[in-house]
């Protein structure tokens, strides 16, 4: 990881996409704000993070803006880490895709949708992939319940059915 | 052998064969036509050779794969919704059930991410500890690979020779923790138990067998006829895609990028020991194959350093709030009795903030990604697998290959299920 000084000049050098830095038991983090996540990575890539590591996502709730997505990027040369953080509400979950420059963010992006919903814009095939295509909800949520699906047990079975309808 | 280049030597076998029904001859039979449909085909989810409840969508033009999309979630057991209900201590049995042949690794990534964010330092001999069956479980997984592997291509002795040595492993598994697989041996702070007499003698003697019967893996398959024709060659894929799409581990070491997170940043005293990393050359399946095969000499020689140099000390941390006291403790100390109850009802409370803890499984990149909230329950654990990254790589590797390429990548893919799903 970049240290402290270091995290802060990366900062600076993004200029005011950067939101945040967090420097935590030796991990830099920057939080940067949703429109400019492409363009942010990018300029990573050029200053050495070429390997995505993991792009995964994160449940804030209660706290607002409440969906949070994590890219972890690796400099393999200078065996350096950093992830880079944005944040959406839950009333506009929408971030840009960044497969076309990183084509492993492709499924990784697929189930960030499925748990939690955030909306890639420009992923070329943004569907669940874990969960059934007909699921309805987004399980990773922190107010998803715990075994939130009712079991049903053949002998109630029809009394289900009728209760559908 | 791909359909687009051609043989560099052909066996006389091969000749033969070639001289007996050439190609051209059943093109010219029906009637100079050749088939331009496209076929999709359903490989799986029930499939002996797919590894695994893994279904892939084959688009064919005759046997020739032109299109791959892997269908997943047929395992998937919200692992990671689970882990956000249950106390630190008690996510550890479920994550390890994640990579269901690395659990070792899975238990090491959340508890190195948890001692991170809690900032508890782990003792020498359970670090040594942790490496002997860290090392262990690698060899154990790369044995299944190689059995499993090899048997989707017809071999099925080796399978058994290969399951007679994992024997042996989860015999050494069983005598440090009471159990064979998903063992709870890994604990926040450290190892649940220090290792029961004997196991060091028996670890040697198994140490002293493994290499040689790894020469005799080699000596079947590493210039075996069918191996060579079915491997060689098949489905390479270069350094630079795989980086591009997030391979690591022995599939980007075929391709002849030495990435490995025990060398790169060393975790749990690994840069204490002198081992190798083997790396291919090409990045085609037999450089796969090679690659997992030679790994498990190095970890032979892994063990037997950590073995050998394994320091006296606590196999725990001592920090009482984190960890159990030992139980002898509690008939005669009030505040022994004090942290059990506390740590076994409620568990310990870890510091708000988030942290990424990676290392190298015997697939790759294994990441554990915990976020706290102040309380005793993990309010987000996310396991990077890389079996799930990797499976990405499948569809550019076996695109323009035969179906049987396709079937011998999958197996040098080594997916777990387990893990692409969790």
């Amino acid at each position: 990881m970049p240290d402290a000084t270091g995290l802060e000049l990366l900062a600076r050098e993004l200029g005011d996409a950067a939101i945040e830095t967090v420097y935590f038991r030796e991990r830099a983090t920057i939080v940067v704000d949703p429109a400019r996540i492409r363009a942010v990575l990018q300029t990573l890539r050029g200053k050495g993070y070429a390997f995505m590591a993991s792009l995964h996502g994160v449940d804030h709730y209660p706290e607002e803006p409440r969906l949070g997505v994590i890219y972890e990027l690796l400099d393999m040369s200078a065996v350096d880490r950093i992830a880079v953080k944005v944040r959406v509400p839950l009333e506009a979950p929408r971030v840009e895709s960044v497969t076309a420059d990183w084509p492993t963010a492709d499924h990784q992006e697929r189930e960030v949708y499925d748990m939690f919903g955030v909306v890639f814009e420009g992923h070329p095939d943004l569907r669940r992939i874990l969960m059934p295509e007909d699921y309805e909800g987004h399980p990773q949520r922190r107010d998803f319940p715990i075994g939130g699906e009712p079991v049903i047990f053949t002998r109630d079975e029809a009394k289900w059915l009728e209760a559908r309808e | 052998m791909t359909p687009t280049e051609s043989p560099p030597t052909l066996s006389e076998y091969r000749q033969r064969e070639q001289s007996i029904a050439p190609v051209e001859n059943l093109i010219e039979r029906s009637g100079g036509e050749t088939s331009e449909e496209l076929l999709t085909l359903n490989f799986g989810p029930h499939h002996p050779a797919t590894h695994g409840v893994l279904r892939l969508l084959v688009t064919l033009q005759g046997e020739v794969v032109r299109d791959l999309k892997p269908i997943i979630g047929y395992v998937h057991t919200g692992i990671e919704k689970t882990a956000e209900d249950k106390a630190y201590w008690k996510v550890i049995p479920i994550v390890e059930r994640m990579d269901y042949l690395s659990y070792y690794f899975n238990a090491m990534a959340y508890c190195g991410a948890v001692e991170t964010l809690a900032e508890v330092q782990v003792p020498k001999r359970a670090q040594y500890l942790r490496v002997i069956h860290l090392e262990l479980n690698r060899i154990a997984s790369h044995l299944i690979w190689l059995g499993t592997s090899v048997l989707d291509l017809g071999a099925t002795s080796i399978f058994l020779y290969c399951l007679r040595e994992r024997e042996l492993i989860l015999d050494l598994f069983e005598m440090s923790s009471g159990a064979r697989m998903h063992t709870r041996y890994f604990q926040v702070g450290g190892v649940i138990e220090d290792i029961p007499t004997g196991f060091a003698a028996k670890l040697r003697e198994f140490l002293k067998i493994m290499p040689k019967r790894a020469d005799e893996y080699g000596a079947i398959l590493n210039a075996n006829e069918i191996v060579l024709q079915r491997l060689r060659g098949t489905c390479p894929l270069d350094a630079q895609t795989l980086l591009s799409l997030g391979v690591t581990g022995p599939l980007l070491r075929a391709a002849g990028n030495p990435w490995d997170l025990r060398k790169a940043t060393p975790y749990s005293s690994y840069d204490d020991f002198a081992f190798k990393i083997p790396v291919g050359t090409v990045g085609d399946n037999y450089d796969r194959y090679a690659v997992r095969l030679a790994e498990i000499y190095e970890s032979v020689k892994i063990i037997e350093q950590a073995l050998d140099g394994l320091p006296e000390g606590p196999y725990i941390t001592e920090d009482r709030k984190v960890a159990l006291p030992p139980r002898h403790e509690l008939a005669t100390s009030m505040e022994a009795l004090i942290h059990h109850f506390k740590l076994v009802t409620e568990g310990f409370r870890v510091p708000p903030g988030e942290v990424y803890n990676p290392i190298e499984s015997p697939r790759g990149e294994l990441a554990c990604y915990v976020r706290s909230d102040g309380s005793s329950k993990p309010a987000r654990v996310h396991m990077r697998d890389p079996s799930f990254v990797n499976l990405q790589a499948l569809s550019h590797m076996t695109r323009g290959s035969y179906i049987a390429d396709l079937i011998a990548t999958t197996a040098m893919l080594d997916p777990i299920l387990g893990g692409i799903d969790r």
